[in-house]
């Protein structure tokens, strides 16, 4: 099974699934922080007073959430250049690894929205009528006392959400970017051993994931000092 | 300086409020009591515009206060302080950034100045030392003192006192109950909802007593605790007294 580990452990592998590994974190990086923008727009949609913001951010999480990643990246995938080519007349020369982020950042956003807005309707209703009794402004109200507190305890759920992203960035190699996964398909191939690159990789990723674990363990007790 | 016209308020399942009619001069100290579920917390809180009442109106210095129009509104709510039985500081800042922040956004105060009177407020409640403790570093009593200065930095005409010791350790009442009282000197108008019948009797100078979503008695603290005319005032004075 294993076969060609020996051969396969060299310097240059093993450089090659590190810079596999490099880009899905930086891809997961990249899509849990625009992830995060879209979270606080979708909240603020379903938090909003008026249907129109409300029924769009519903619609955007339920259609997210219910359907595979998978399909998703997949539908962007062929959907951005027609759509390119719909508008200019030209072929687009796709770069998978935006397509990637792009896949991935809107399915996080609709996670993170309601990550965000379970975090905000955490916040003690105490809180809100102090700001009133204050004389605070809705965006004031939300920017300086509200969303602080949500941040603070949907920290771990959002580190969660990160460990889960870098596990799908995976998915991407479906579309030709050659991320951990895909990496370590081509050195498989190359040696007629896929085991040893595959464990490997097992190995890549859980350095990763068990990083992020612990760097969120650390940073919810800190957090947590200040309750 | 408050006038409060006939208002209803129900929640579901009770009927809080059954047109109810209230009226505070300035200067007066004035303390709402009554059994549990009498509807002086939700008075209260319906004066502050917190809850908004069905129907009947509330005038400041006789204009109406309409929620509807809502730049006015929010001015006349920014003469009025407010302090809750649970304190509600902000836990992501320090004593002095809880002053500041309303001064500074609300107001429009300079840094500097927010500072100083945050500073001079801190001094009166002599919580001066704490300006740079986050909330969960204080005790109750210290937390209430807290909460009304960072009240009275938005420099209130009057200010409502919603059970304000009703969620301190036995030990803590007093500290807060004189700082009230101090503030009560000073010639504040207050409205308080308070189970603490020694404060009522001694530093108010009026007692409106509700049960049940009415007013069942509005007299002279004084006489209110010597000479109670309704039985439900008798009863209820009867249960709070022991002895």
């Amino acid at each position: 099974m294993f076969l060609a580990f020996g051969k396969i452990f060299t310097a240059e592998n093993i450089l090659y699934l590190a810079k596999g590994a490099l880009l899905s974190l930086v891809i997961a990086a990249l899509s849990l922080l625009i992830g995060l923008v879209i979270g606080v727009l979708g909240a603020s949609g379903k938090r909003s007073k008026h249907i129109i913001p409300r029924a769009i951010a519903n619609f955007y999480v339920e259609v997210i959430r219910g359907t595979p990643l998978l399909l998703q990246i997949l539908i962007i995938f062929s959907v951005i250049p027609s759509i390119y080519t719909g508008f200019t007349g030209k072929v687009l020369r796709i770069n998978v690894y935006l397509i990637g982020v792009i896949a991935m950042s809107i399915n996080s956003g609709a996670y993170q929205t309601e990550l965000i807005r379970s975090g905000i309707n955490g916040v003690d209703r105490g809180q809100w009528e102090a700001c009133e009794t204050l004389g605070l402004s809705q965006w004031q109200m939300m920017k300086l006392v509200i969303l602080p507190q949500a941040f603070k305890r949907i920290v771990p759920p959002v580190i969660s959400e990160f460990i889960t992203l870098i596990k799908d960035s995976s998915l991407i190699s479906t579309i030709g970017a050659v991320e951990l996964l895909k990496g370590a398909q081509v050195i498989g191939t190359k040696y007629y051993d896929v085991m040893s690159p595959y464990c490997l990789a097992a190995v890549f990723y859980l350095i990763m994931t068990l990083s992020i674990s612990a760097l969120g363990s650390y940073v919810e007790k800190r957090l947590a000092a200040s309750d | 300086m408050i006038r409060v016209e006939n208002i209803e308020k129900r929640f579901v399942g009770t009927h809080a409020l059954k047109g109810v009619s209230l009226e505070v001069q300035k200067g007066e100290i004035v303390s709402l009591i009554g059994p549990s579920g009498s509807g002086k917390s939700t008075l209260l809180r319906c004066i502050h515009g917190l809850e908004t009442p069905e129907s009947g109106e509330i005038y400041m210095d006789d204009e109406l206060m309409d929620h509807n129009n809502e730049k006015k509104f929010r001015e006349q709510r920014n003469r009025m302080g407010f302090v809750f039985q649970h304190f509600n500081l902000f836990p992501n800042y320090t004593v002095i950034e809880n002053c500041k922040l309303a001064p500074v956004q609300v107001l429009g105060m300079s840094d500097e100045q927010a500072e100083r009177v945050a500073m001079d407020y801190l001094n009166r409640v002599g919580l001066a030392e704490k300006r740079d403790e986050y909330p969960n570093k204080l005790s109750g009593g210290q937390k209430q003192r807290v909460a009304i200065a960072r009240a009275l930095c938005m420099n209130p005409e009057v200010m409502l006192f919603d059970e304000p010791t009703s969620a301190l350790d036995p030990e803590m009442i007093k500290e807060v109950l004189e700082v009230m009282t101090k503030l009560a000197e000073a010639g504040m108008t207050m409205i308080v909802v308070t189970h603490e019948m020694g404060f009522a009797r001694k530093v108010g100078n009026r007692v409106v007593f509700l049960d049940q979503g009415e007013i069942i008695e509005d007299a002279a603290s004084e006489e209110f605790f010597t000479n109670p005319q309704s039985d439900r005032a008798k009863d209820f004075l009867s249960k709070v007294f022991y002895e």
